[in-house]
């Protein structure tokens, strides 16, 4: 078997006596995209925050392409690890948030060729030649000259996911990204993250609430309760007959609301 | 008040000062007011810079620092803004010599106004960088910045934007703070003023002269400030005004 791109393994987060992750052990392998849904304050948010390094473990290793990311190896024993460490293994994640977090002293084309420069050290052009491939992919290239208070919010979430890819990140995190968006504009940001799901090498993780769009786009569900995976599996297996009683009561709830 | 009306205001000002200037009591006064306006003018200008200077270091330290470094800003912070402005310039100029530091007054004044601002301005600059979402930081963490880069790209530009109506108001406390430094022996605006004062005892013009160009002055500073802040607002007034 290939190496896993992804693989929490025994990973606790507690909050003060609030443990919030309960030895979490989940492996996802490379192109693989995995959807975690659950009820809030299930943790599932969690998991994407820990694997960005935006929130500490408290135990347990979280592994990408089997090198521990905030531990390293030190005569054969792990140690927590310096910035060096993080920042190389780190390199590999980018992520798209809810609330977007685009930077708004930065026109659309500017956000997008910050980091680039700045990080991989690209120059300008080769930068905004990247920068504008993915504002053509996603539908934004027109609006490369644009502040982020001059676009709509599904607008500015394809900007945030076409800043995220210029990193060239092999796994990609979206947290709830069109939680935050009006029901009207959440189709062209999920348009964007389909025409990205066709990339087989691109390894996605997303936390959502849209159950219709997780069955149809994910290869594997995963639900998380109290801290825990509750129950995981092929998403047409899972949405048309859940086997714990705890998913059962999420989905039948959703359902009933949406 | 509008620009505009700034602007309208301090014309108004210029042109009294002016007027005034031509009559027969108050020509006598000019020359000297100019210089020790001048004077004014410099040192305003000098501690300005240097209290911009100190305020982003003791932020960024106090903030961001190792404990040491965090203790001396805070330290610092504490001492100027917690003591008499006129005190510290009297230290500066009197005690340090006992120590063998002597200083010139003009460098004593610089100093000693300047630390004094920063120490407020300190507490500005971290009061915006502590305003700026969390967001911002989190996804500079998203797209792998250093935490220098971060600061230096992201959230100091942002931060900038809202230090700008606060230091208008220090800018103007240090131009009337300087008028202490004529207790350590330097001609400024107030000293010339009160020198004239003790020679010719003509009160009600000199007074009324002086009054005028530190208003003048410190619309100067007013208006400097708003088209600054309109500036540094692109983007960002805008979101908020979202």
């Amino acid at each position: 078997m290939t190496e896993p791109m992804v693989s929490f393994e025994n990973v606790t987060k507690r909050y003060g006596t609030l443990t919030v992750l309960d030895n979490l052990n989940l492996t996802i392998g490379r192109g693989e995209k995995v959807a975690i849904i659950g009820p809030s304050g299930s943790g599932k948010t969690t998991v994407l925050r820990m694997l960005m390094t935006l929130e500490t473990i408290d135990g347990g290793v979280i592994r990408v392409e089997g090198e521990p990311l905030t531990h390293m190896e030190r005569g054969g024993k792990l140690v927590p690890a310096d910035q060096a460490h993080i920042r190389k293994v780190r390199a590999k994640i980018g992520m798209v948030f809810q609330s977007f977090n685009l930077f708004p002293h930065m026109t659309a084309l500017q956000n997008c060729i910050e980091a680039p420069m700045k990080v991989l050290g690209l120059s300008r052009e080769k930068a905004e030649a990247r920068a504008m491939d993915l504002l053509d992919m996603v539908g934004m290239a027109n609006r490369r000259d644009y502040y982020p208070s001059q676009l709509s919010g599904g607008q500015q979430q394809r900007v945030a996911i076409a800043r995220a890819l210029a990193m060239r990140p092999k796994v990609m995190l979206f947290d709830e990204v069109t939680s935050a968006l009006d029901p009207e504009l959440v189709g062209e940001v999920l348009q964007v993250i389909r025409k990205l799901g066709a990339e087989h090498d691109l390894t996605m993780l997303m936390v959502t609430h849209q159950m219709g769009f997780a069955k149809e786009f994910a290869d594997r569900v995963c639900f998380f309760h109290s801290g825990r995976i509750c129950e995981e599996g092929e998403p047409q297996a899972f949405f048309t007959n859940p086997q714990n009683e705890r998913s059962r009561q999420f989905l039948r709830a959703v359902l009933e609301a949406g | 008040m509008g620009l505009r009306g700034l602007a309208g205001l301090l014309a108004l000002t210029i042109a009294t000062i002016w007027y005034l200037s031509g009559l027969e009591d108050y020509r006598i006064f000019v020359p000297g007011l100019a210089q020790g306006a001048a004077m004014t003018v410099q040192i305003t200008a000098a501690a300005a810079v240097l209290a911009v200077t100190a305020a982003l270091v003791a932020a960024l330290l106090k903030l961001y620092g190792p404990a040491p470094l965090r203790w001396l800003a805070v330290t610092y912070i504490e001492i100027f803004r917690g003591t008499s402005a006129l005190v510290q310039l009297f230290w500066l100029y009197f005690v340090l010599p006992v120590f063998g530091i002597t200083l010139e007054a003009y460098t004593a004044a610089v100093i000693g106004i300047g630390l004094n601002i920063g120490a407020y301005g300190a507490e500005v600059v971290r009061g915006a960088i502590v305003a700026v979402p969390r967001g911002q930081w989190e996804a500079t963490v998203a797209l792998n910045m250093s935490r220098a880069q971060a600061l230096r790209r992201i959230i100091l530009p942002q931060a900038f934007a809202a230090m700008i109506p606060p230091w208008g108001n220090l800018f103007i406390e240090l131009l009337k703070t300087t008028a202490l430094v004529s207790m350590i022996t330097l001609g400024d605006l107030a000293f010339r003023a009160q020198q004239m004062n003790q020679t010719t005892m003509k009160t009600v013009q000199i007074f009324t002269l002086v009054l005028l160009i530190y208003l003048a002055m410190s619309l100067v500073i007013t208006i400097a400030m708003r088209l600054l802040e309109r500036r540094a607002g692109r983007g960002i007034l805008r979101a908020r005004a979202a």
